[in-house]
């Protein structure tokens, strides 16, 4: 997806980079969720969350385990609508349109804001299939199916090892590769944000350095959300990190989530502005 | 240092078999009774598939299944007219339960809010409905078929009494199949912007089609064993033709059977039992099928 007149910077530095020398582009953001609750039922997962997710960046959202972070990343494509009971205070918009207003249709809203989930998810059909299905059910006009397919398996990094065997079952891949031909599957609609919930979770190293240069690499044209439980891949892929934790209630004892703070992630990670995130990521807790 | 187990003896007890274990004279004595049980169950069973065999496997020859009944000549009389009627009843259930059974379980498992308090009551009665008794449907059929003025001694009445009938065996095991598929295959075609109807219809109604097959076999292979109700609809006992169409009078199986087996002529008992042998093995075929597609197509997850 890189330009090919342009010097290809090394990937895997490309985001560190840009931390490290602190020259990241001001935040324009195609998110903001703005004092955003979400309840299941009556009970109250996450509590007033204001967060701006910048233009392809790479945000990661970090925290104990509880603390709402999956619940937030889910809110913003509304897969959380798919769980009865679930309901939404303050306003998540997307481009300055409020992502669920009455006449927001959530399935608009998925094709924009796309998602990977935690274990990889392939349909019981051929890799070639698993890319297609999206172009083919959201009835995107293509002019050569098998091109996009081609390419999109390219951007995911999982051409070369697939090429010669699309028609194959996708569950004769490995786990790695599973969740990078769901990459490919999710890019293959053309979204504008990924969602990733704990990505690369089950997955071994070598797999996950895979995806996480994949991350990487993608931002450059998408905008990502992740939910890691790995602090060490929110310092190596993420531009900005959220910091998540749980408070239980003094009347009911039920855990709310409450985001602490977000910030770069170079910040977050040398001079967090509160203690409970340093005691986090300092490994005191979580 | 002084152990615990040293402490409470636990070290020396021996592993010799103690008296509440496995071989203890009541666990055997409850293993024996389990094994009798099951004996008498399949002795039974043994003994009435080969008294039939013995006293009918001469009359299948190829008078059974091209000749009519005959009511002077036992020796030469078939049962065409009730093996074509069996086709014809279970085909028409069959295209009538599985269209309305598959589509009533993808609304209770995809779409139905569970909140609802109709849609709890039609889960309850659900259940309810497979326990009742398959002359209840005959009559409920007859009952309709008279409000409407139509004849009730067709096939399509009795393919509308039978799909009644297995109706609620194939929504329920339809919906174990639909359940079966995890959700996460549901979710990955939802997150690309795949409407809800399209999900079910690409992924989660192909994913659970073993199931449902095996589901809908079991239950037609049960509508072909039934009389009672096609009885009570006034099914014929002595026909001499082949049904034309769903407003054709026919005979099926079962019935053939009912009648012929309760003639005081010997031959058409044999008769009789020759057609059990046929029965049976319509419903052996159908219910091999239904185990093939299982072990051929089932996804483990």
């Amino acid at each position: 997806m890189t330009n090919p007149d342009t010097e290809p910077a090394p990937l895997h530095l490309s985001a560190a980079g840009r931390r490290r020398s602190g020259d990241l582009p001001p935040l324009s953001p195609v998110i903001e969720l703005s004092d955003v609750s979400l309840f299941y039922g009556s009970f109250r997962a996450v509590d007033g969350v204001t967060l701006p997710i910048g233009r392809n960046e790479i945000t990661a959202l970090i925290g104990p385990s509880g603390c709402g972070k999956s619940t937030v990343l889910r809110s913003i494509n509304r897969m959380n609508d798919l769980i009865p009971g679930t309901r939404v205070e303050g306003t998540i918009s997307y481009h300055g349109q409020d992502i669920y207003a009455a006449d927001v249709d959530p399935i608009e809203v998925r094709r924009r804001i796309g998602m990977v989930f935690q274990k990889p998810n392939p349909f019981p059909k051929s890799i070639y299939d698993n890319v297609a299905y999206g172009p083919k059910v959201t009835g995107m006009k293509v002019d050569s199916l098998d091109d996009l397919v081609e390419q999109s398996l390219r951007d995911a990094a999982l051409w070369d090892e697939v090429k010669d065997k699309l028609k194959q079952s996708a569950y004769s891949l490995s786990g790695g590769q599973q969740q990078r031909l769901c990459i490919a599957r999710t890019i293959a609609v053309s979204p504008d944000v990924i969602l990733m919930d704990e990505p690369a979770s089950s997955l071994d190293p070598i797999a996950t350095a895979r995806i996480e240069d994949l991350m990487v690499e993608l931002s450059e044209d998408y905008t990502i959300v992740v939910v890691t439980h790995n602090m060490q891949q929110a310092a190596r892929v993420a531009d900005r990190t959220a910091f998540f934790t749980a408070q239980a209630s003094e009347q009911t004892g039920d855990r709310t989530g409450h985001l602490v703070e977000v910030d770069l992630t170079s910040k977050i990670f040398s001079d967090p502005a509160d203690k409970r995130t340093e005691d986090y990521i300092s490994g005191r807790f979580g | 240092m002084v152990t615990i187990g040293a402490m409470v003896g636990t070290a020396v007890r021996p592993l010799r078999a103690s008296r509440h274990g496995d071989r203890s004279p009541a666990s055997i004595a409850f293993l024996v009774l389990l094994w009798i049980t099951l004996l008498f169950a399949i002795v039974s069973l043994a003994a009435l598939l080969i008294t039939s065999f013995i006293d009918g496997i001469d009359r299948v020859d190829g008078n059974l299944f091209t000749q009519y009944a005959s009511q002077l000549f036992p020796d030469r009389g078939g049962a065409r007219a009730a093996i074509l009627g069996s086709f014809w009843v279970v085909g028409t259930t069959a295209l009538l339960a599985i269209p309305l059974g598959v589509a009533a379980a993808v609304y209770l498992e995809e779409f139905a809010d569970p909140r609802r308090w109709y849609n709890r009551l039609i889960e309850v009665n659900l259940q309810n409905l497979a326990a009742v008794p398959a002359i209840i449907y005959g009559m409920l059929t007859a009952g309709f078929a008279l409000a409407i003025g139509l004849r009730r001694g067709v096939v399509l009445a009795g393919g509308v009494a039978l799909a009644l009938l297995i109706l609620p065996v194939v929504i329920i095991s339809g919906r174990e199949a639909l359940r079966a598929v995890p959700a996460e295959i549901r979710h990955g075609s939802l997150a690309l912007g795949a409407s809800p109807l399209r999900t079910v219809w690409h992924q989660t109604l192909p994913a659970a089609i073993p199931g449902v097959a095996t589901g809908t076999i079991l239950a037609l292979s049960r509508a072909l064993g039934e009389a009672a109700p096609l009885l009570l609809l006034g099914a014929m006992v002595f026909i001499t033709f082949d049904p034309d169409g769903l407003m054709s009078g026919f005979t099926t199986m079962p019935i053939q059977i009912f009648n012929w087996a309760g003639q005081p002529q010997a031959a058409f008992r044999t008769l009789a039992s020759a057609a059990i042998i046929v029965l049976l093995g319509m419903l052996l075929v159908m219910n091999a099928l239904a185990i093939v597609i299982r072990n051929r197509y089932q996804k483990r997850w």
